[in-house]
């Protein structure tokens, strides 16, 4: 059922004992069983891309591995969906003229832990996150029987949105082995337009592509530490379409449209310490020259902090504060093991007693992912 | 004294007896929802004015152990809002404020009675409008729409309730005032707004709702195509999804549909039709141009015999009427209905339009087919007579039968409407025991004494009992970990 951990096996840097890589749901249901048997803690991995964000495990005995979990079960284009295992790159997707438009900002990463991280890059401005392209989902629980919620069409309110209760849960919750996905069509042509300019002109800027009708399917931003910051703003559609778009968005931005992306387009700024920051539209501009390069969705009001391992501390209370200040989230995502010791990563959490509640109900034992999770779920 | 009793005199002392009904006259007028045949003279009906008070009410009943149910306008069409004989009604009419539109954050917070029709309204004048447009817009309310996780005809390109849903103050089942998300997206944790999304009233009350505005379309393009067959009509919005478009809406009504809705508010839709289609682009003006010729095209490919294309918003909104008000419309031509809810996989249509006509023949009931066909959302109405002994029993059989139509095309029990009491019966169709047992496991962890609008969405009722903990050394207390 499992082997002998390796020495790669670890888990922000605790060791493994035992690796399972199951290749069905009803495989993974039997791993799980047998270490509710066992009484093993367990994380699952899947490209591994993330395995260093969150909090170490309290615990570790068996790493279920999604390797062997993979392919397309099902693309129905004409409904516009797909069924995946959970294992499954999302750059491996082969889905002619249809997408599922999330972007991979970690290249490797599965579709399984796109979904339990709810990872999201640029063109979640159009199309959403994970959360709200998942349709239908096949948990395994951590006692080891399998469920299922939503479906494969992509209107469905019969009982409870599982999906979204697995989306982001950081697989505290179960294993998830499947994942139905609404797709969309790959649109013909794209253009970015793009505007750098001194920090305190991006609030106007950024106000005036929001009142431009131009309809984007991403606005980033890119701001160093210090210094000029660059909008860079993509249209999709036809040709002319995109054409008259980009057109428009010169005149607002005062800048040049190409079909060229930026290389920093759609990945993470940090080296080291990283953190994600939330915060309503109108507030992105709060988040500019607080000692850490920034980069994200200027769209939608999420982040990504490079904050700087020698002010660590400082840097992510000052960001935290202002975030908070704002009305949003500073979560820090990745950090080595020193500046993990002094600074919260989480930041404060609203609802925590009833995600306890929800967690004691799907874990009782607290064996999935100890200790990772908000709050020390 | 009955339980009931004791209850109304706390909240009469607490809250004023103006919050407070129990005249029996008054509250029969709470007895259904938008589903009559399913009545309950709720026990007692408070009316809160604010998050306080709804949540006063909800922890008295709780201390004397009496379910409640949440109403806002009680437009539902699954008997969600149907009372509890024994138990309490809060109703939130009277908190219908909206409290702000920020269209600089996109975002609109409103109170859960605020109908959904006057967000947009309020939003309009900063140039956006609220996404989500249930056919009953102007009367039903947003946390009637966060509950049901409503959709609307142009749900099929902007997404569903929970897609524009980003905050909501809840009060849960214990009386404790939440947040769960707000204006920033997302919020650390498990995504509790998701799964409180939807979920029918059964994880507590929304009191304060925060909702993402949408940018105005620069350009909105309406095209009306008639068509001989509904397969016909099925295959043309095929190939428009074919071809890598994604309309606004593409809606769809066949012949009995078109008779009511004519017979009822004179749409003027081609004579002869056997199906239209109404099509809607909107975005950028050139985007719009572009692909509205595509759709055309398509159409006219696809057999349309008339094409019809709205002048302005005038004649946009004469092509809606037939269709927005194609339930009501159908009591023109019959005495009594069932509207249906059903979904499939939009490459089924035209095999499951076929097959519903085939049931229908052989109960000898007729069955009026209004759509959303984009996303393969069946509304099926169908048509009987309470006065002929035995009709409305084949119309609930073909009714049923629908249902398990759209199960076996791999598609869902309800799009839209919830499952409510109405549907609880077929959830286990559609999903096994350890489904519905791990759906329950979040309704335990939200409402462990199952207080919370009980006995809908699940078809049985089902105890929580005490979560079996096992205390684990070296696992820190809840205290410590802030
Ligand atoms: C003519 C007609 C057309 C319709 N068209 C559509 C359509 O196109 N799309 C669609 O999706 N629906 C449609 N509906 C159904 C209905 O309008 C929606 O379900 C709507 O969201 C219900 O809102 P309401 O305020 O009337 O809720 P109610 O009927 O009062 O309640 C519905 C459910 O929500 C719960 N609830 C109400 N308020 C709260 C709250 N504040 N917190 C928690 N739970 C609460 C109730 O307990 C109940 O379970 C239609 C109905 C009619 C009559």
């Amino acid at each position: 059922m499992w082997t002998t951990a390796g020495a790669q096996d670890t888990v922000a840097g605790v060791p493994a004992r035992f690796v399972a890589a199951p290749a069905s749901t009803e495989e993974a249901a039997a791993v799980l069983a047998a270490a509710a048997r066992d009484d093993l803690a367990v994380v699952v991995r899947g490209g591994g891309t993330k395995l260093d964000w969150g909090v170490p495990p309290r615990r570790l005995d068996l790493i279920v591995d999604t390797r062997r979990l993979t392919g397309v079960v099902e693309h129905a284009a004409g409904d516009l969906i797909t069924v995946v295992r959970a294992g499954t790159p999302l750059a491996a997707l082969d889905l002619p003229g249809q997408q599922l438009a999330l972007d991979s900002p970690l290249p490797g990463a599965t579709v399984g832990g796109t979904v339990a991280v709810n990872t999201s890059g640029p063109r979640r401005m159009l199309y959403g996150t994970a959360r709200d392209l998942l349709i239908g989902v096949t948990v395994v629980r951590p006692d080891g029987r399998v469920a299922h919620s939503g479906g494969k069409v992509v209107k469905n309110v019969a009982g409870y949105d599982l999906g979204k209760l697995f989306t982001g849960a950081y697989g505290t919750l179960g294993l998830v082995t499947e994942c139905a996905f609404r797709l969309h069509p790959v649109p013909p042509v794209a253009a970015i337009v793009r505007r750098t300019a001194p920090a305190d002109r991006i609030g106007a800027l950024l106000a005036a592509v929001r009142a431009e009708q131009a309809v984007p399917s991403a606005v980033e931003l890119d701001a160093p530490a210090e210094g000029e910051v660059t909008l860079a703003v993509l249209v999709e559609g036809t040709a002319a379409g995109v054409r008259d778009r980009a057109a428009r968005l010169e005149k607002v931005l005062g800048g040049p449209a190409t079909d060229e992306f930026p290389p920093w387009w759609g990945r993470y700024p940090w080296d080291s310490v990283g953190m994600k920051l939330t915060v309503p539209l109108s507030r992105v501009p709060d988040l500019l020259g607080l000692g850490a390069a920034v980069r994200g969705s200027a769209g939608t009001g999420v982040l990504y902090a490079d904050v700087p391992v020698a002010s660590a501390p400082a840097v992510v209370e000052r960001l935290r504060a202002a975030a908070v200040r704002a009305g949003g989230h500073a979560v820090v995502l990745t950090a080595p093991p020193a500046v993990r010791e002094v600074v919260d990563m989480w930041g404060p959490v609203a609802g925590l007693a009833l995600m306890r509640r929800v967690k004691d109900r799907f874990d009782p034992e607290h064996r999935f992912a100890p200790g990772r999770f908000v709050g020390g779920i | 004294m009955t339980t009931l009793d004791v209850l109304a005199a706390r909240l009469r002392a607490e809250l004023g007896a103006d919050r407070i009904v129990n005249d029996r006259q008054e509250l029969r007028t709470y007895e259904c929802d938008g589903l009559a045949h399913y009545k309950v003279v709720p026990g007692l009906v408070v009316l809160p004015r604010d998050a306080a008070e709804c949540a006063r009410t909800v922890r008295a009943c709780v201390a004397a152990g009496v379910p409640y149910v949440a109403r806002g306008s009680g437009t539902g069409l699954s008997g969600g809002a149907l009372p509890h004989a024994e138990g309490v009604l809060i109703v939130t009419s009277r908190m219908r404020a909206i409290v702000e539109v920020a269209p600089d954050d996109e975002r609109a917070v409103v109170e859960p009675g605020v109908i959904n029709l006057h967000v947009t309204r309020a939003a309009t004048p900063h140039g956006y409008y609220y996404a989500p447009d249930p056919s009953s817009q102007q009367i039903c309310s947003i946390g009637g729409n966060v509950a049901e996780n409503s959709g609307g005809a142009h749900c099929l390109k902007y997404g569903f309730t929970t897609n524009h849903v980003t905050g909501a103050e809840v009060v849960t089942p214990d009386g404790e005032l939440i947040e769960l998300g707000g204006r920033a997206p997302d919020p650390p944790g498990y995504d509790l707004l998701g799964a409180f999304v939807g979920s029918e009233g059964t994880l507590g009350i929304a009191t304060r709702v925060t909702v993402r505005l949408t940018r105005l379309p620069e350009s909105v393009r309406t095209l009306l195509a008639a068509f001989a067959t509904t397969d016909q009509a099925g295959a043309a919005t095929s190939a428009i999804i074919a071809a890598g478009v994604v309309p606004a809406a593409v809606e769809m009504m066949d012949a009995l549909a078109i008779e009511a809705a004519e017979a009822a508010v004179a749409c003027g839709y081609p004579p002869g039709a056997g199906a239209v289609l109404i099509v809607e682009l909107d975005g950028p003006a050139a985007e719009v141009d572009a692909q509205f010729d595509q759709v055309t095209a398509l159409c006219e490919a696809n057999g349309a015999f008339e094409l019809r294309i709205a002048a302005d918003a005038a004649q946009r909104a004469l092509f809606w009427k037939g269709r927005k008000s194609a339930f009501a419309a159908v009591g023109r031509i019959s005495p009594d209905y069932i509207v249906q809810d059903g979904v499939i996989p939009r490459t089924a249509l035209p095999e499951v339009l076929h097959r519903i006509g085939e049931v229908a023949r052989e109960h000898g009931v007729r069955v009026a087919n209004v759509f959303h066909a984009g996303d393969g959302n069946l509304h099926p109405l169908v048509l009987f007579d309470d006065a002929v002994p035995g009709e409305a029993g084949r119309a609930e059989e073909v009714s049923g039968a629908i249902i398990d139509l759209c199960i076996e095309y791999g598609g869902s029990i309800t799009g839209e409407h919830g499952v409510g009491m109405d549907k609880a019966k077929y959830m286990p169709r559609m999903f096994t025991d350890d489904d519905l047992e791990t759906m329950h496991l979040l309704r335990c962890a939200f409402d462990p004494d199952g207080l919370a609008n009980p006995g809908k969405v699940f078809p049985t009722p089902r105890l929580c009992g005490e979560v079996p903990r096992r205390h684990r050394a070296g696992e820190p207390a809840a205290a410590e970990l802030f």
